[in-house]
């Protein structure tokens, strides 16, 4: 397969490209800084000598401008790309949220506005070509307004009904559109976090997603333990939910 | 109150930052931490409100030279990750500790040392070169060359000169993926010290474990392993199976682990080796790490935590003084389920790296109310041999006892207020053993 991986220097997004890679798929890295590109291109080529280098381009979820071009360079590199995976995102607390505005707008512009805009180059390219898989790192901080992550949350729940819409639309022409739903990541975005029960490892995260994509899946929690915490979350009535603190 | 804790799982109140790039996260932090499999408390903070870098997230690979063997990665690449990746393609590290579960940093600060020692010395003598964050926030380069003194400083310093941001070093071309290894079950004490100078001659990897429980005739009854790797003709067809490593799922109660059952394992171990003499081709894992088969196994000690008492006594005190720390260690009363003792070749060029000449024993205990007045009395022995402690595993050794042994610790003090006068850089275990103010 050849993958483009926006956000694949760091996290989930770098564990989604070790993965493929050391199984022989070809990687196209999009991020913002050029330096941390070229050491996480030296990383898999390193890791993967046998295997046709990856390469990068860049990209910054901030800046739109940026995506049709980051996208453009990363087919050239693969020779036509049959899969694009989202793992870029921001992250703030709910506290430094609120007191920062800016830092609102910021956060939510590049987690909706900007991840749809990005997907909707991707989903174009991949439908012109015939189809392909397109899949983007949502979080279950979406399925369910919740104090802790208002929202950071409100910004994955539109990003969300997004993917599924677009998976009902366009997986008649063989567009496998996958959200990701992980509950708690240890990586270097939710730092500064106490990880809740069943937070998972990167590299964990990262295996359930390449499964998924395999089985082109519309949907999946990771750890796999989410579905049903996340089953008795989005049915707690409104009363409970206002009380707790979860 | 959040907490830090070491292998041993003594906690200390703190918190670590995480993040891919060290760089970043290694600003203005007193410590930086990766496994965090150190027994002790040299990873964790000197005070609650130091910052201390948590490495395992930079683990990239930025440069491997097959024609050298030379790789250069961030130091929070795992070794259990390098060897996945490596060993298939034929290479692996000079020296491994006797787990998987550590950084590359880690492997730095304490120099980490392994069954093959008395050959190819510390993991620090395979380093090439080395990118440093310093107290005063500089990122500098040093090698053998170029700031020579941080070089060694870093090497066995405890991460007290600077963070450990890259590491460069070299791997050795192995000829299979297996270790042709002669296991020997040995009777008694001096017969154990026999076998492993022999052994030592012709091996170039050699440990063993023995039996300090029971005492009287089988004391230092032991089962001795020499390896080295087998060749393609001795080796299995097949790569070894990447096994799935169990988990203890639960913390054993405080009095599963006491005397008694000490002694019963230790029994049941030296007569699970039946057959005196056994011969064949194992797996690096097996050989190198039998212990990380259970992972989180330190969870058997229960709540109350376990340390580990790790010295070499000089060859000079010989034979007899390694007799007398185990008659000393059943004396005071410390019932240990695992005793490994091992041969180390001569001192490192590391500043406070451990090794040096001699034999170094090793014996976990769990902690009790006594545990401080056993070491005390194991450093009291060991201070007039000219023996020292491993600062990786120590937990409770007292700054006196630690300056009486060390006699290189003036010099470290001195390289410390060169390159960090503030003492900016510390850990709970550099407050303890050289007194940090916090």
């Amino acid at each position: 397969m050849k993958v483009v991986v926006f956000g694949g220097t760091a996290g989930i997004g770098r564990a989604v490209a070790q993965q493929l890679a050391a199984r022989g798929d070809r990687v196209c890295l999009l991020g913002r800084n050029e330096a941390d590109l070229a050491k996480s291109v030296a990383d898999l080529t390193a890791r993967h000598p046998a295997q046709a280098p990856a390469t990068s381009a860049i990209c910054d979820l901030e800046k739109p401008e940026t995506f049709a071009s980051a996208l453009d360079a990363a087919d050239r590199a693969l020779d036509g790309f049959e899969a694009v995976v989202v793992t870029a995102a921001m992250f703030a607390t709910q506290d430094a949220l609120e007191m920062d505005v800016e830092l609102t707008r910021r956060l939510t512009t590049a987690n909706y506005a900007n991840t749809v805009t990005f997907c909707e180059h991707a989903r174009k390219r991949l439908l012109a070509r015939g189809g392909g898989w397109l899949t983007v790192v949502s979080s279950v901080a979406g399925d369910r307004g919740r104090k802790p992550v208002a929202i950071y949350g409100s910004s994955k729940a539109g990003l969300s009904t997004y993917l599924e819409a677009l998976d009902h639309k366009f997986r008649e022409q063989n567009l496998w559109v996958l959200c990701v739903k992980p509950g708690f990541a240890k990586t270097g975005m939710t730092a500064g976090i106490n990880p809740p029960p069943f937070a998972g490892e990167p590299q964990q995260v990262a295996r359930d997603i390449v499964r998924a994509m395999d089985a082109k899946k519309p949907l999946i929690y990771t750890p796999g333990i989410w579905r049903l915490v996340m089953l008795v979350i989005r049915h707690l009535p409104r009363l409970i939910m206002r009380k707790i603190g979860f | 109150m959040s907490t830090l804790a070491g292998w041993g799982r003594l906690p200390e109140p703190g918190t670590e930052v995480l993040d891919e790039d060290l760089e970043r996260l290694t600003e203005g932090a007193a410590l930086t931490r990766g496994l965090g499999r150190s027994y002790g408390d040299s990873s964790l903070p000197a005070s609650p409100g130091d910052r201390v870098a948590a490495s395992r997230l930079a683990t990239r690979i930025l440069s491997f030279d097959p024609a050298t063997g030379v790789m250069r990665a961030e130091a929070g690449l795992s070794l259990v990750d390098l060897i996945r990746l490596m060993l298939p393609r034929g290479w692996f590290p000079p020296v491994v500790p006797g787990t998987k579960y550590v950084t590359l940093g880690g492997m730095v600060a304490s120099d980490v040392h392994g069954k093959n020692h008395h050959v190819e010395g510390c993991f620090g003598r395979h380093v090439r070169s080395l990118r440093v964050r310093l107290a005063d926030n500089s990122i500098v380069s040093c090698d053998p060359a170029t700031h020579a003194d941080l070089f060694y400083g870093c090497i066995g310093g405890m991460g007290l000169l600077g963070h450990i941001l890259e590491v460069e070093f070299v791997l050795h071309a192995v000829p299979s993926q297996w270790i042709w290894m002669e296991r020997e079950r040995v009777p008694d004490i001096d017969a154990y010290l026999a076998s492993l100078e022999r052994a030592a001659k012709t091996w170039p990897m050699t440990m063993g474990w023995i039996d300090c429980v029971n005492r009287g005739a089988s004391m230092g009854r032991g089962v001795l392993m020499a390896g080295r790797w087998a060749t393609r003709e001795e080796a299995w067809a097949a790569p070894p199976k990447e096994k799935g490593d169990k988990a203890l799922p639960v913390e054993l109660p405080n009095w599963a682990l006491n005397p008694v059952t000490a002694g019963l394992f230790n029994t049941a171990y030296y007569w699970m080796h039946m057959q005196r003499l056994v011969t064949k081709a194992v797996s690096p894992e097996t050989f190198f790490f039998p212990l990380d088969a259970i992972l989180d196994w330190n969870k058997g000690y229960g709540s109350r935590g376990f340390t580990q008492y790790q010295c070499v006594i000089p060859r000079a005190a010989g034979a007899p003084a390694v007799r007398e720390f185990l008659d000393r260690l059943t004396t005071l009363g410390a019932a240990s389920p695992l005793c490994v003792i091992k041969d180390c070749g001569p001192e490192g060029k590391g500043a406070l790296s451990f090794p040096l000449e001699g034999t170094s024993i090793a014996v976990d205990m769990a902690v009790t109310a006594d545990t401080q007045r056993v070491v005390d009395g194991l450093n009291e022995f060991l201070i007039p041999t000219g023996g020292r402690i491993y600062l990786t595993k120590d937990r409770f050794t007292r700054a006196e006892h630690f300056r009486a042994m060390e006699p290189r610790l003036p010099a470290f003090e001195a390289l410390r207020a060169k390159w960090d006068p503030q003492r900016r850089l510390r850990s709970a275990q550099s407050r303890r053993l050289f007194g940090d103010k916090t």
